[in-house]
């Protein structure tokens, strides 16, 4: 939180000036009980009606000046609040977008939603709330302690006894309730999760007949959370009336306390009226500050999450000289690279050596968790190698500007992502100055412009958030658009056929073959009908390669292809391949 | 997404959550017919209600009458120090010394006064000290006092608790009221058909257990007594002002509709900032969600850049209507503040005025004050209340509403049982759609033998999993029955269709829990024998028992802490401890490593063996050795028979084979490894 600070210098001079409003707004609460007193003391017990009349006026003054600066108080707070949410706003998704994939791993994409979105949100909040109160209250709660002080300096320790058992009471019924909150927290998630289960899990349920058992678990669930939400609402149920009995005692001690001063002649009836208001105010003061503290930690949560993700440097930077990148024919090769996260013992990549040529495909196969996608990113840099150098045309990776290595390569990720826009403009996302034409004939060779041309605006057609209104099998063709329209001399798909029907595969193949014929192209796939014919095949296993060749050397030499090639095809055609035979 | 939105929030520790003071209120569709309802509700608690209504009551006016007795108690004060102030002046004027004998009176005092003195004395005090006892020093009656503060004790106290009580009978009141709700919907969940679930995304009704409820249920514990005290209170202040001083009421009666008007003016203005902060922050979000759920592809595109430029200007965007909403809000407060302390100076000055004039004493001046300062809350609160009532109805509506869904038909009256099942099934002119207006089963007739294997085929989205809808009578036929051993599904309870068959989808699901528990889940009586002899012929044994607690490990919500192939094995196991006759199975797609897919593939052949058994298939193998081929399209059954009949016809299922399976020569083609026979698919 204490890190927050910063973001409020620049907003140094709004401060100043709100903490001058706030000090009005404080000396105009305290003043008037003293007018009041002074309406009584002279004005009435003196039978002076013109007193009553002017004192009145300056009490209408201050009462209004009072207000103006509280509204100033109130613009100058929400304008620093929202302004400092801006900014951290500003800063924490500027960084979010520089991060690596490892920054991404760490924190998780959800996370990093969050922190962007709700947390800077509850930062926003609290800070109004802080600006407004944190500092008035105890302006408030010291001012009108010594003007009761200067009153009647006798009777402050009953301000000081009423103070002391509120903040007691407070204290005692948090520590009570808090640890019951945290866990009304658990138990509110527990119902949630029952729910959710019983709802995703439907048919496996209803299939088992089993709707009486979660029936009881949630009433369970229902049980104990209404328990203890009882018990925390009767806990602080007890607040209120506390504090409204701790207030009407103070009142009455002071009157009786007040009656015994009067009656010796030390205090003035006007006085202990005013006193009685300056008590109420250093109560109420003590009372927000309390608040403070509670609410305060919570906002410390947030704002630490915030600060986390911008205090964290990405891990991938631009080299300073970087060099000179040429357009090159687009050679990728893998020099004993290997990887491994931050802390991890087993690195996902060890010692892999392969060159990808231009011209031909090479394909990347091998079971789950074998590292198969952690290949393709390191060539986009989206992590860096442990050890070893990934390099296109001879040049590191590492030395190139990000952005101009990126745009070499047309890359397909394995879940197809849209932006919101329309279909143009995601064709377009790699370069925004496309002329038509080009966007046309991306989408006809990905096999996108029948769909396309079925749609009412065409390429104009919107695409929602997160690529909701198409289907799988159109996003995946858009997305191999976008690739295709960027002309890169290197292909990446990633996996990036599986929502296509058969006969749009086979098509798009097709017409990608001719226009990749003289591209370096890598391949992700699980099924082996894929890649039969790359020109060169990496099995990996566990990280390591276990054999390179093509399909027809593989299935001699590689055991693990051969395993994977039988669970896949059926003996016909494997004995087909083998053989050399084709057809 | 929606998830992350829920449990993100603090506990509702204080006050309810949502845009606050100022924010725009959702409204119901039909406000009296659901408060009617949700009156129903609270019907089983009317004695608790009655009560807390009556303490909640008597805790107001008793705490609404003590500042009066305070001022009176102020009253004495006054009077005996003025007149400790009159004795002095006059004893100044007597001899020092001077003791004036029993039953003088202030009367015979100024009998004896100088008329031109005389006149100077206020009318007001000249009957006051008329009636003084001179023979002794007056003083502030502090014996009376005390018995007025020894009564200003017990009635606060006597407040307090009743006030408290109150609060203890209405939070029982409102968590039953709130747990009979939530058992409702979870009562109804089940009740419902699967059409209800199919069609809405769960998260829909997930909303409705938690926060429409919570609302709910705030409400009732919170919003409800303020409501009462609240009414009570002002009735209560309005009175005991007017007993004060009409005047005074009258002028302090001014100032409340002042600070309504300021009240709505502001309301109506900050609600639309209100709206359009809500908006640009969903756009915002909506960015940043896009933007950091795709990251790769907009790193790999190179769209650091416009991203950003584009974050920056919703950001500016929402830095405009945030700032002047939270502004607006936050106007209120000191508005409120300001009309309060406008209300303190007019009591001030016109019961300063009426004092002078003898018609007010001080004390109640100080009493008016007090009643003043509590009196604008309550309005505010009860100018609120219409919103909290309009925001509850419509939580309490969507909640009712969910109740009020059509459930499931009933079951036959008299179900029949089978004994012993052969595993026959015989479809008999099956018509069926989702939505009835849109039939896509059209007169579907098929007789499956026991033990026999049905592949079910066809691609993505082809609607395969309906067969398992209609088998498992998730849903029913809208024409023509199922019959199992010749007996109609329908004559059957669901319950005992579903025992009938032991399913496997691909979507594996599991809940949290031990593996063994999951295993069991369709046979809760089974022995860890048996759970360990189904895991073992599900080959799911051995990576169980590497795993850290084995089979009492918990498998966490997502279950992510096995892997998907895990996953499948897991419910192969937990299908073989089901022990159904038949069986409902999916093979496994590329989500799954080969060597696991191939455990699958045993464990599945295992459990199938001597049962009629249904596959979604996506292998050739289980495909060619299927008794009988169901292929799907477009939602329909087009063709069935054996795989050789069916490439003999020639038509769909001929067409789908040869280019998913017959030659894969379809991989990106090379000039130099594969020409261009690639180019022309399926054309073998």
């Amino acid at each position: 939180m204490l890190r927050l600070v910063r973001y409020l210098k620049p907003y140094l001079l709004a401060l100043v000036v709100m903490l001058g409003f706030l000090l009005g707004q404080t000396i105009a609460n305290l003043a008037l009980p003293d007018y009041m007193a002074r309406i009584i003391d002279v004005g009435i017990v003196g039978q002076d009606l013109g007193t009553v009349y002017h004192t009145g006026l300056v009490m209408l003054l201050v009462a209004l000046g009072g207000g103006a600066c509280t509204v100033g108080v109130g613009f100058l707070a929400s304008r620093i609040a929202t302004g400092v949410a801006r900014n951290l706003r500003n800063d924490i998704f500027t960084r979010v977008e520089d991060f690596s994939l490892l920054e991404f791993n760490h924190f998780s994409t959800a996370s990093l939603i969050t922190r962007c979105t709700n947390d800077v949100q509850q930062v926003q909040m609290v800070l109004v709330m802080l600006l407004r109160l944190a500092l008035f209250a105890p302006f408030m709660g010291v001012g009108a302690i010594i003007k009761a002080e200067q009153l009647a300096p006798s009777m402050t320790w009953i301000m000081a006894v009423a103070i002391g058992v509120l903040v007691a009471v407070i204290a005692l019924l948090f520590t009570l309730a808090i640890p019951r909150f945290t866990l009304l927290q658990r138990l509110v998630d527990k119902l949630n999760l029952v729910t959710r289960e019983s709802l995703t899990g439907l048919r496996v349920i209803r299939a088992f007949n089993r709707e009486g058992e979660e029936e009881a678990k949630f009433e369970q669930a229902n049980q104990t959370l209404t328990d203890t939400n009882l018990v925390v609402n009767r806990l602080t149920a007890i607040m209120q009336p506390v504090m409204l009995l701790v207030l009407n005692l103070t009142s009455i001690a002071i009157v009786w306390v007040g009656a015994h001063r009067i009656d010796a002649g030390s205090l003035a009836i006007g006085d202990m009226l005013a006193f009685m208001q300056y008590a109420m105010q250093a109560i109420f003061a003590f009372l927000m500050i309390s608040m403070i503290f509670i609410m305060v930690p919570r906002a410390a949560v947030s704002g630490r999450r915030v600060m986390e993700v911008i205090d964290t440097e990405p891990s991938i930077r631009d080299p300073e000289q970087p060099a000179s990148v040429q357009t090159g024919d687009g050679t990728v090769e893998f020099r004993d690279v290997t990887f491994a996260y931050p802390g991890a013992e087993e690195p996902v990549l060890r010692d892999v050596s392969f060159t990808a040529a231009p011209g031909r495909t090479t394909a990347i196969v091998g079971p789950t968790g074998s590292g198969k996608s952690t290949l393709v990113n390191l060539i986009e840099r989206f992590y860096d190698a442990t050890s070893g150098q990934v390099l296109i045309d001879g040049i590191d990776v590492r030395d190139m500007n990000q952005e101009e290595l990126r745009a070499k390569i047309g890359y397909v990720s394995q879940r197809a992502v849209l932006f919101s826009g329309t279909i143009e403009s995601n064709i377009q996302y790699g370069d925004e100055d496309l002329p038509p034409s080009v966007v046309e004939q991306a989408a006809r060779i990905a096999q996108a412009s029948e769909f396309i041309s079925q749609l009412d605006d065409r390429f104009a057609h919107p695409i929602a958030q997160g690529g909701t209104n198409v289907s799988g099998g159109q996003k995946q063709r858009l997305a191999i658009a976008r690739a295709i329209a960027r002309d890169p001399e290197i292909y990446i798909f990633d996996d990036s056929f599986s929502a296509l029907d058969f006969r749009t595969d086979a098509n798009l193949r097709a017409a990608l073959g001719r226009e990749t014929q003289d591209k370096t192209v890598l391949i992700v796939a699980q099924r082996i009908s894929t890649i039969m014919d790359a020109a060169k095949i990496i099995v990996l296993e566990a990280g390591r390669i276990v054999g390179q060749g093509t399909h027809a050397e593989l299935l001699r030499t590689c055991e693990v292809y051969r395993e994977i090639a039988a669970s896949q095809l059926s003996d016909a055609e494997l004995a087909a391949t083998d053989g050399g035979v084709r057809r | 997404m929606s998830e992350r939105r829920h449990s993100g929030g603090p506990p509702p520790i204080m006050g309810r959550r949502g845009p606050g003071f100022g924010g725009p209120v959702e409204k119901p569709k039909n406000f009296r017919v659901t408060m009617r309802r949700l009156i129903a509700y609270l019907r089983p608690f009317w004695t608790s209600l009655v009560v807390v209504l009556v303490f909640a009551v008597a805790s107001t006016l008793f705490a609404i009458i003590s500042p009066r007795i305070l001022g009176d108690v102020t009253n004495t004060v006054v009077r005996g120090y003025t007149q400790e102030q009159v004795y002095d002046r006059i004893m100044r004027q007597l001899p020092p010394g001077t003791k004036l004998p029993p039953g003088t009176t202030g009367a015979d005092i100024l009998a004896k006064m100088p008329p031109d003195i005389r006149a100077k004395i206020p009318a007001a005090q000249v009957s006051a000290i008329e009636k003084m006892d001179l023979s002794h020093r007056p003083g502030i009656d502090f014996a009376g006092i005390l018995r007025w503060v020894e009564l200003l004790v017990g009635l606060y106290l006597l407040s307090a608790i009743l006030g408290y009580i109150q609060a203890w009978i209405m939070a029982g009141v409102a968590q039953r009221v709130t747990f009979n709700l939530r058992r409702d919907i979870s009562q109804k969940i089940d009740r419902l058909p699967l059409r209800y679930f199919d069609a809405r995304p769960y998260g829909d009704v997930l909303s409705r257990v938690t926060n429409d409820v919570d609302t709910v249920s705030q409400t009732l514990n919170q919003s409800l007594p303020t409501i009462v005290t609240s009414v009570t209170t002002i009735v209560g202040i309005f009175v005991m002002m007017l007993t004060i001083s009409w005047l005074m009421t009258l002028v302090a009666l001014l100032i409340v509709p002042l600070s309504l008007i300021f009240i709505r003016l502001i309301i109506g203005r900050s609600q639309g900032y209100f709206v359009q902060q809500q908006q640009t922050l969903g756009q915002l979000n909506g960015h940043v969600e896009e933007m950091f759920g795709g990251h790769t592809v907009m790193k790999a595109f190179g769209g650091e850049r416009r991203s950003v430029a584009e974050f920056r200007t919703m950001n500016e965007g929402l830095h405009e209507s945030a700032w002047k909403s939270q502004f607006l809000s936050g106007l209120m407060m000191p508005i409120m503040m300001f009309v309060g302390n406008l209300g303190y100076v007019a009591a001030a000055v016109l019961g300063g005025w009426l004092a002078i004039k003898g018609r007010l004493q001080i004390g109640d001046i100080q009493a008016f004050i007090q009643y003043l300062r509590q009196f604008t809350q309550p309005i505010t609160q009860t100018a609120n209340v219409a919103n909290v009532l309009q925001s509850t109805a419509a939580a309490a509506e969507r909640v009712f509403e969910f109740l009020d869904e059509p459930e499931e038909s009933s079951e036959v009256p008299y179900p029949v049982q089978l004994e012993t099942v052969r595993g026959e099934v015989e479809f008999d002119h099956v018509v069926f759609g989702y939505d009835p207006e849109k039939i896509i089963i059209k007169d579907f007739s098929a007789h499956i033998q026991p033990g026999q294997r049905v592949a079910i085929v066809g691609p993505t989205g082809a609607g395969k999993t309906t067969v398992v809808n209609l088998l498992m009578r998730f849903y029913d036929p809208t024409s023509g029955e199922i019959r199992i051993d010749g007996v109609s599904t329908r004559e059957m309870t669901r319950g005992d269709v579903r025992r009938l068959f032991g399913m496997v989808l691909q979507d594996s699901w599991l809940f949290t829990g031990t593996i063994e528990e999951n295993i069991a889940y369709g046979n809760p009586g089974a022995t860890p024998g048996q759970v360990r002899a189904a895991a073992e012929a599900a080959h799911a044994d051995h990576f169980i028992r590497a795993l850290p607690g084995g089979y009492e490990m918990e498998l966490n919500e997502e279950a992510d802490n096995v892997s998907a192939g895990e996953k499948q094995l897991l419910t192969i196991a937990r299908a073989m401890l089901a022990g159904a006759p038949m069986l409902i199975l999916d093979e496994a797609t590329s989500s799954v490593d080969t060597r696991t897919e191939a455990l699958i593939q045993e464990a599945m052949e295992r459990l199938m063996t001597g049962r009629t058994s249904f596959v979604i298939a996506h292998r050739l193998s289980t495909i060619r050795d299927a008794d009988l081929i169901l292929v799907m399209r477009d939602g329909n059954i087009v063709e069935q028979g054996t795989h050789d009949e069916l490439l003999a016809r020639n038509g769909f299922y001929a067409d789908l084979y040869n280019s998913q399976f017959a030659h894969p020569g379809a991989a990106i083609a090379l000039p130099q490894e594969a020409p261009a026979e690639a180019g022309v698919p399926g054309d073998d």
